[in-house]
């Protein structure tokens, strides 16, 4: 099994003090951890991609297993949406920096650590030389560029990567980029085209999914530090959180990897936004030629009793949650379901923020649906400018 | 409740026995297989029976295939616990008590989930 570079061979082991090894006892009995294994735990350095639902388990329980060195990589600030799963924010800490908020958590812990927080956005300039400074890399992030960025800054720096994800009630975790194994790009050479599905319309995380993947990736960190057990690398754990069962698929080092494999084409970071075929997503996708209107002007012409049809694309459940009394039919049925629609009136399409609607104006124009708008900012917009009683989600 | 993974059915008309294979479906695309987390589908290879599959739920045609009938290149099938790519891909023969897991690609972890397949 591949294990981090051995940190005693390049100087003395540091020594626990009196403190510490009571601190440590319930490790330091067992033979497995033991005075060597806990001494290589305070040698270790390992760098948190993300304080959030997989950062948080994985930061607050390596802290407490006691490495020595932990860095977070984080620029966001926690709001009332992530205390639903990231347990190491407090509802105290809601518009704090994540980073500020999690070192309070993590000191008080363990004040032994050298905690070492990098306020920044993860990217190709940046990754490189953060990565030298850490031994491991443990991947928590969000977003497909982020994933393969952090998978090939590990390949090309020869730091093993302890990936986890989720989604829903389903998560996955490995080790990747080990000396022999399989890095991501063996499992997944490319991304998934951007909109073939409407990922926010399925959005949302069982709140204790992350706990149990992020814990997962804590373990495997503590093993590949004490050279100890099994390692996840190149094996693909899946974990199913509603039938509460486990299963394991083999993976292998492609050989064609162009990352890690025999013929290399990929020899130093690329922009990961355009590999995956993101750039320009904030701005609406269909912008230039979508009619839009805002929330303004829509509460305006309903006021005036305009006739205007209010097309909600969302999911039932968020309908429930929250609606402006439109008519609903989910993005994904709106295909099957157009007919149900009437091209003479005037149609303004919704959602949560105006992504999903962005998609199905440009649909209902492609039908032949002339007099069709979306609604700026989606229903959120309405909640913060229009209706403040409105739920926000 | 027992589900078996592998079930055979006698064919009256023909007096054999077809014999079917689970697939497992990830929860990203059970909006297209009628919300079911497995569907078992006949055929002797992976490839006859992810055509039954997309044959049952047409929905699920366009996320695992592309435009010209091919296998979408990040659909990631496995048979058993092993990658179809190394066995012998859509032509991989399937045995009695064969499981196909679509593994998709999921990204979520700190803040918006994002899956797409």
């Amino acid at each position: 099994m591949a294990t981090v570079p051995d940190v005693n061979s390049v100087k003395a082991p540091p020594v626990l003090s009196n403190d510490e090894i009571l601190r440590y006892s319930r490790h330091l009995i067992m033979p497995e951890v033991g005075m060597e294994g806990q001494q290589k735990l305070k040698a270790a350095k390992v760098l948190c991609i993300g304080a959030g639902g997989l950062g948080s388990p994985l930061a607050l329980y390596l802290t407490a297993a006691g490495v020595g060195t932990l860095g977070i990589v984080d620029f966001d600030v926690v709001d009332y949406t992530n205390l639903q799963r990231q347990i190491i924010h407090t509802t105290a800490d809601v518009g704090r920096k994540k980073l500020d908020s999690a070192s309070d958590k993590l000191k008080a812990i363990n004040p032994f650590l050298n905690l070492r927080t990098f306020d920044t956005k993860l990217t190709s300039a940046n990754a490189l030389e953060l990565f030298r400074e850490f031994d491991i890399v443990a991947d928590g992030t969000d977003n497909f560029p982020t994933r393969y960025l952090v998978n090939d800054a590990c390949v090309l720096t020869g730091k093993p990567n302890v990936y986890g994800s989720i989604f829903r009630f389903e998560g996955q975790a490995s080790v990747f980029a080990t000396k022999d194994g399989p890095c991501y790009r063996c499992l997944y050479p490319e991304p998934p085209p951007p909109g073939l599905v409407p990922s926010c319309a399925e959005g949302g995380v069982l709140g204790i999914l992350p706990g149990l993947v992020g814990v997962i990736q804590a373990t495997e960190t503590i093993k590949l530090i004490l050279g100890q057990g099994d390692s996840l690398a190149g094996r693909l754990l899946l974990v199913d959180a509603l039938g509460m069962k486990f299963r394991e698929l083999k993976l292998r080092k492609n050989p064609d990897c162009p990352v890690c494999g025999t013929h290399r084409t990929i020899t130093k970071l690329i922009d990961y936004e355009e590999f995956c075929g993101v750039r320009g997503q904030e701005a609406p996708v269909y912008g230039g030629d979508l009619p839009l209107i805002s929330v303004e002007e829509l509460k305006k012409k309903l006021d005036a009793k305009a006739d205007i049809f209010v097309l909600d694309v969302r999911e039932p459940h968020e309908y429930q949650i929250c609606n402006l009394g439109g008519y609903l039919i989910p993005l994904g049925d709106l295909p099957k379901r157009i007919s149900e629609l009437d091209s003479s009136r005037q149609i303004v399409a919704h959602c949560k923020m105006g992504g999903r609607s962005a998609k199905a104006v440009a649909f209902l124009k492609q039908a032949g649906f002339a007099k069709v708008s979306n609604l700026t900012g989606g229903i959120t917009a309405w909640a913060e400018r229009i209706d403040t009683k409105m739920p926000k989600y | 409740m027992f589900i078996p993974f592998h079930t055979c059915i006698f064919h009256q008309y023909h007096s054999i026995f077809i014999c079917m294979t689970q697939i497992q479906i990830p929860s990203p695309l059970r909006q297209y297989s009628g919300k079911q987390a497995a569907v078992d589908v006949p055929g002797k290879t992976v490839g006859e029976a992810l055509a039954g599959l997309v044959s049952l739920h047409p929905e699920l045609k366009r996320h695992l295939y592309t435009d010209d009938g091919k296998l979408r290149a990040f659909v990631n099938v496995y048979v058993n616990d092993e990658d179809m790519r190394y066995l012998q891909k859509e032509a991989t023969a399937l045995k009695d008590g064969d499981t196909i897991s679509i593994v998709p690609s999921i990204a979520g972890g700190c803040g918006v989930m994002i899956c797409r397949l």
